[in-house]
């Protein structure tokens, strides 16, 4: 089983885990795993042409799928996949116009 | 905004009391006379003075820091303190700035420290960092982020970033010559309302602490050359479990701001670019909208009102009106619980979510569905002021 790092703003859509184990040879089937057991996390993770997001990365241990074979990376059941949405927060209150 | 007069200093002496001050420094190899000398010759422009900020501005102001610049225009509150440790319960009401200088000038009265009261914009980036060497960004949105991070590419100096949310942390430099810059890592931001910010998902105190500390940190090593900053490499810190990871990062060949084909060769309008045009709109058209004093009035009359709570349990906790609890995110599963011919009141905080909520029911065929505008927040300045407002 692969092991995949439920990031914390999308923790709230996969029943509050922190990591979830999927059986999967890509990355891509680790994620469409990981969608029909919690399916509120596709709008997180993909457009609605089914693009994975830009501010979504995806990391195979500690490499950005990107720069490897996308989402046709195979994984073993040793490796760590990582979800990195961008979170913005920080100091309260400084907006820009 | 001040105005920027002065220049870099070519050298830094330290005098007698400066050499004393920082002795743990100069006796250590790693930093020693020459590194002190650099620390003082730098010039650090920190933007925002908040929960990253703080612990960011106060050990740069205490390691000797020469110039330490800050960018902020907000005023201090209640619900700052319980992170933003440059500020006291006294400074609440006080110009951040202002709050966040004197803390630096006690700490450290040989600080060159230069205050910016101003919102960081497309017009004014450039210019404010013409005279420093390093930018600190401690701001909490997307669009200041884009903002921030094209700025310093334009102008080649480093960004030290940091982010954080509830109890999750973000850290890397970038911008630097030969490594990524932020839109390596993130060429587009999430577009709005799909990533909740730190008002709506909070934060856990420390993180900012953590993580701005951390910032510090790559701040100092890069002033002194030493070390292995972060980058090329994204630190996640994770509070709860207490794990750190660390995340290759690589430059983007094709980045448009600092990719071999660049398109950003400006600042651009960084509201437009993250999806944001004016004020963003709490609540959507056609969601119709009750008053508290009004909801007030017709609960006192004895009117056969649902009044439904979206908000979390442990929010309900902090305070509550007696509303019937489904958390937004369980409304579609949960909504064969409520009563389509009963006159439904929707409330949670501030009204966001329970316009959503609205928006719901109505698609889902409820007709008579009010949003409390304002929220539970609205109910306590107008109706009862006794009740807690967080």
């Amino acid at each position: 089983m692969t092991k995949i790092h439920i990031p914390t703003p999308l923790r709230q859509y996969a029943g509050k885990q922190a990591t979830i184990e999927i059986k999967a040879g890509t990355i891509g089937d680790a994620l469409s795993g990981l969608i029909s057991k919690h399916p509120d996390l596709r709008r997180h993770l993909y457009t609605d042409e089914g693009k994975l997001r830009a501010f979504v990365n995806v990391y195979l241990n500690d490499e950005d799928v990107r720069y490897l074979q996308k989402e046709a990376t195979a994984v073993k059941d040793s490796d760590t996949i990582s979800i990195v949405p961008s979170i913005a927060g920080g100091a309260a209150g400084l907006t820009i116009s | 905004m001040a105005t920027i007069t002065e220049t870099k200093p070519a050298t830094a002496v330290l005098n007698n009391d400066e050499i004393l001050r920082y002795s743990r420094h100069l006796i250590m190899p790693e930093v020693g006379m020459e590194g002190q000398q650099k620390l003082k010759a730098a010039r650090v422009l920190c933007i925002g003075a908040g929960g990253l900020g703080s612990p960011l501005a106060l050990y740069l102001g205490a390691a000797g820091v020469g110039t330490l610049g800050i960018v902020d225009f907000d005023v201090v509150d209640y619900t700052n303190l319980q992170r933003q440790i440059i500020h006291t319960t006294a400074d609440v009401g006080r110009k951040k700035l202002d709050s966040a200088a004197e803390k630096l000038k006690a700490i450290n009265p040989f600080l060159n420290i230069r205050t910016f009261e101003t919102k960081l914009t497309s017009e004014n980036a450039l210019e404010l960092f013409r005279e420093f060497d390093i930018i600190a960004d401690g701001t909490d949105n997307f669009p200041t982020r884009y903002l921030v991070n094209d700025a310093c590419v334009l102008s080649g100096k480093p960004n030290v970033y940091g982010s954080i949310f509830r109890f999750e942390g973000q850290a890397s430099v970038f911008a630097t010559e030969e490594g990524p810059c932020y839109r390596c890592l993130y060429p587009e931001p999430p577009p709005p309302g799909l990533v909740p910010s730190c008002a709506e998902g909070g934060v856990l105190g420390i993180l900012p602490g953590l993580v701005g500390v951390i910032q510090a940190t790559e701040v100092i090593k890069l002033i002194l050359g030493t070390g292995e900053p972060l980058i090329g490499r994204l630190l996640l810190v994770d509070a709860l479990g207490m794990k750190f990871r660390e995340l290759r990062l690589r430059k983007n060949p094709d980045c448009p701001a600092c990719g071999t084909h660049r398109t950003i060769t400006k600042l651009i309008d960084y509201n437009e670019f993250c999806g944001i045009r004016g004020e963003e709109k709490p609540v959507e058209a056609g969601i119709p909208e009750m008053q508290v004093e009004e909801l007030k009035r017709r609960l006192d009359a004895g009117d056969d009102l649902f009044v439904l709570d979206v908000r979390e349990p442990h929010e309900y906790q902090i305070c509550n009106i007696g509303g019937y609890l489904i958390p937004l995110g369980d409304l579609p599963k949960r909504v064969s619980e409520l009563d389509s011919s009963r006159e439904i009141v929707a409330h949670c905080r501030s009204g966001v979510r329970s316009g959503k909520a609205v928006g719901f029911l109505q698609q889902a065929g409820f007709k008579k569905v009010h949003n409390l505008a304002g929220g539970i927040l609205a109910w306590a300045d107008r109706v009862d002021p006794k009740m807690a407002k967080y």
